[in-house]
């Protein structure tokens, strides 16, 4: 029975990076007592899958990682019993068993939901109620990326699914392309966004929350995005 | 709780910020307002090094078991943030509560190995807390230093208030009381350190005075006050199965050199090897219940959630329950499907049988360690493995499908002839041979055997039989690695041998600290302050600074290393009793130098003198001879 596992990131704990929140887990999931399945071998290891990689230093309320159990209780005892094997700042929100035929998480990542600040004093001088319509008017957002391969022209428009700036609480929200083809980072709309007015983003300027990550129900051309955690169910 | 010493800036930048945020499963945190007594324990390495330390966890656990204590821990701070702490100004702080060390009642030091001495002077530096113990006022912390190091703590002595010698489980609780009483009592720091002086297994160095003959040997070693003891006995649990343990060990987020659960089956080791010092220090061998070891196990395991479980102890086939033990540990980590690293245990039929099971036959390799090449010399060391034994061993490995083979030697030891030397070589060549000979060719899977023969340099250590002998120059060092490679290269199977040495500079420093004096504060006093730490990373090591600044001071390495000791010589480890008696090294020594060997504490009481302490080995012998005294204590 494959479980999909909801959880939150956030406090001191947001610096611990990706593979050593993997070992977390498969260590959690040994003290919490969950009957998970493991690979045959001199060196078992648990079947587990994780949605997106989340960067060292940011926090989220919406990260999901894919486990196989051979038996359990219920739901509810699962995601109980890592909570009580967990340490303060990492937190089992939902459990949700899928259907068979689900797609792995990572596989499912099609788009993620970001709330992003600035650090106190490394605002740009840029407006940005007007900054966000006059970037969202352009035809084309073409930035340069770095690669192995060398540099490479990317076209950030049809990546952004959504982009708004709370003047209010001075923060952005946004919902970017996290396919593993497409993926943006906040950071890159940010640069792109104050580029013109020529700002430049100052060293570790953002602070940035992952809300959510969503997978695609639809199609290609008519895309459906619906958070991961919505793919399974409770019982 | 979500306060952190450092800023998400500098985490940000830094390597590997874990190191530095706490929060670890199983870490403990209490109300500082609920507490007596603030505890920073400290292992002065990198997080990853000092996070696999057991005694650690162990005092940890003990300290944090006391309701009116809270013990928290700190690391040396890896290169790239100690820079950054200096140019900010940020106080060194312990990674539970994030406070400043400063604030402590004490800091606690194990001190593993000699290398890391500089190591210590970085975490007082950073801390805000005067280097020299004669500097601190009232409001610092007492700084203590434990672990094997301190058998010899006079290079270190100055930076010390106090040293505990010995096993940490016995005197710990008396050394707070005393403590939490000299406080109310507002005696003052130093009429506390005189109290604590008089506790079992306590040093307080600020007490003695040291005077030199005009060639720099001791020529006496005298408190300075009365009521100082004269000698310092070491502390010792004689109760292994009851005593303080973590059955919750902190578990670190990232991956640390001994990322498993570690069961201590048993201390001290029977087999008395003329250079181990571990083998003396920790007498008299102190097994742990087989019944308690395995609920320990099944405990430790649930409750960190590792992967993988290790035996620890310094010759785990002397245990004797240890069949038992790893079935049951067998059975056990199937089921939950962890792992089983096991130590190098004496290579028999039993030993790969277990191995077979609980490894991948075809990508592990099998160790031997007969540190001298030749039987002469293995009979000057006391290393009682013969190659006869050494031989069956690797026939019967080869046969199991094994085609690894690691070799580990020491080159400099007493005695040690070119012959000595060639035998290295020899050994690993019958080796391949008795591969060729054992597996015929269609059962060669790889068609070859792969033999590994590395070698280390020989540091005679304190309270050892070796304690008095002379060690090799860098030169002689060199010039011996370059024989066996040399004599490695003229065997018939040398394609088959693959050989490995260690450099030379930093053993020859480690000689020079191991058996040192206080002269030597001043050295590393200086070495620090030009910016030696991280002595024991061979990127940082800076040899040509330590030997300039030690000419500097008016030292020599050669007295140091070099000079044989005559045997009425003052030693600077003289004043603390191990156990085992001067008279017994004596004897040890003069038996090395006939080639004499001396059989194991199970097969003949050898009278070194740990029998005082009433327990383990030395009195399970005459538990066997009076069969009315029953076994299940």
């Amino acid at each position: 029975m494959k479980l999909r596992i909801k959880f939150r990131k956030f406090g001191a704990v947001r610096f611990i990076g990706h593979l050593d929140v993997m070992r977390f887990f498969q260590k959690a999931i040994r003290r919490a007592g969950i009957d998970v399945r493991y690979t045959e071998g001199f060196s078992p290891h648990q079947v587990m899958t994780f949605a997106a990689p989340l960067g060292v230093g940011l926090e989220s309320n919406g990260e999901y990682m894919d486990i196989e159990v051979l038996s359990m209780e219920s739901t509810a005892q699962v995601k109980e019993a890592l909570n009580h094997a967990s340490v303060p700042g990492i937190e089992v929100i939902d459990v949700k068993i899928l259907p068979d035929q689900a797609g792995n998480a990572m596989a499912s990542v099609y788009s993620a939901e970001y709330t992003v600040r600035f650090r106190q004093g490394r605002k740009p001088a840029v407006d940005f109620a007007q900054a966000v319509g006059e970037f969202l008017a352009r035809e084309e957002i073409l930035i340069s990326k770095v690669t192995k391969k060398g540099t490479r022209e990317v076209n950030l428009k049809p990546g952004i699914h959504l982009l708004d700036w709370n003047s209010q609480e001075e923060k952005f929200h946004m919902i970017l392309d996290a396919s593993s083809a497409g993926n943006i980072k906040p950071i890159q709309v940010i640069e792109a966004m104050i580029e013109p007015y020529g700002e430049r983003l100052a060293e570790n300027a953002l602070q940035i929350t992952r809300e959510e990550v969503y997978t695609n129900i639809g199609t290609e051309e008519r895309p459906v995005a619906v958070p991961l955690g919505e793919i399974g169910t409770d019982e | 709780m979500e306060r952190l010493a450092l800023s998400d800036d500098i985490l940000m930048k830094i390597e590997k910020p874990e190191r530095y945020i706490g929060h670890e499963v199983n870490s403990v945190v209490k109300n500082k307002e609920d507490v007596k007594v603030r505890f920073v324990m400290c292992f002065p390495d990198v997080y990853e090094i000092g996070m696999s330390h057991l005694g650690i966890q162990i005092l940890y656990d003990m300290f944090n078991s006391w309701e009116d204590v809270w013990c928290e821990r700190v690391y040396s701070p890896w290169r790239d943030l100690d820079a950054v702490m200096r140019a900010e100004k940020i106080p060194l702080f312990a990674l539970e509560s994030q406070d400043p060390i400063r604030e402590f009642d004490f800091l606690g030091i194990t001190i593993q190995y000699e290398m890391c001495y500089t190591n210590i002077l970085q975490i007082l530096d950073l801390s805000g807390i005067p280097i020299n113990a004669s500097d601190r006022g009232e409001d610092c912390p007492i700084v203590i230093g434990g672990g094997p190091c301190t058998y010899n703590p006079e290079p270190i002595a100055d930076f010390f208030d106090l040293f505990y010698i010995g096993e940490g489980e016995t005197q710990y609780r008396r050394l707070l009381d005393l403590y939490e009483e000299c406080k109310e009592l507002r005696l003052g720091r130093k009429e506390f350190l005189r109290r604590a002086a008089r506790i079992p297994g306590i040093y307080a160095p600020g007490f003695y005075e040291v005077i030199y003959h005009e060639d720099g040997t001791i020529k006496s070693f005298t408190p300075t006050e009365e009521g100082i003891p004269a000698t310092i006995r070491k502390e010792i649990e004689m109760d292994v199965s009851d005593t303080y343990y973590p059955m919750k060990p902190v578990v670190p987020f990232i991956k640390v050199t001994q990322d498993r659960v570690v069961l201590e089956i048993q201390r001290g080791c029977i087999r008395g090897c003329r250079f181990c010092q571990a083998g003396q220090l920790y007498r008299p061998v102190r097994e742990r219940d087989v019944e308690t070891l395995k609920q320990w196990a099944i405990q430790m395991l649930q409750n960190t959630g590792h992967e993988e479980i290790s035996l620890s102890s310094l010759s785990s086939s002397d245990y004797s329950k240890l069949p038992e033990l790893i079935n049951f540990l067998m059975e056990e980590c199937k089921r939950k499907h962890t792992n089983i690293s096991l130590p190098s245990l004496r290579i028999d039929a039993f030993s790969l049988d277990v191995m077979s099971k609980v490894q991948d036959v075809k990508k592990s390799s099998l160790t031997f360690a007969p540190e001298a090449g030749s039987q002469r010399l293995r009979n000057v060391i006391n290393k009682g493995l013969t190659e006869e034994v050494i031989l069956q061993g690797a026939a019967l490995a080869f046969e199991g499908g094994w085609t690894r083979v690691k070799l580990y030697f020491m080159l400099g030891l007493p005695t040690e002839t070119p012959e000595d030397i060639r035998g290295i070589a020899e050994l690993a060549n019958k080796i391949a041979a008795t591969f060729f000979d054992t597996v015929p060719k269609e059962k060669r899977v790889n068609g070859k055997v792969q033999i590994v023969a590395s070698t280390s340099f020989f540091v005679p250590k304190p309270f050892t039989p070796f304690q008095w002998a002379s060690q090799c120059t860098k030169d002689e060092f060199v010039e011996k690695a370059y024989q066996t490679r040399a004599a490695i290269s003229e065997q018939l199977n040398q394609k088959s041998i693959k050989y490995n040495w260690h450099e030379a500079d930093a053993s020859v420093l480690e000689g020079v600290l191991a058996r040192g004096d206080r002269k030597l504060c001043e050295v590393i006093r200086r070495v620090y302050a030009e910016g030696s730490f991280f002595d024991a990373w061979s990127e940082y090591y800076d040899n040509e600074r330590w030997l300039r600044v030690m000419e500097e001071c008016g030292l020599s390495t050669e007295f140091y290393t070099h000079r044989e000791r005559p045997l009425d010589e003052i030693l600077p480890w003289d004043f603390i009793d191990c156990g085992v008696t001067k008279e017994f090294l004596k004897r040890e020594w003069e038996k090395a130098q006939r080639e004499e060997t001396s059989a194991n504490c199970k097969l003949k009481c050898q009278g070194c003198g740990a029998a005082r302490f009433g327990g383990g080995i030395c009195v399970e012998h005459q538990i066997q001879s009076a069969p009315l005294t029953t076994g299940g204590c």
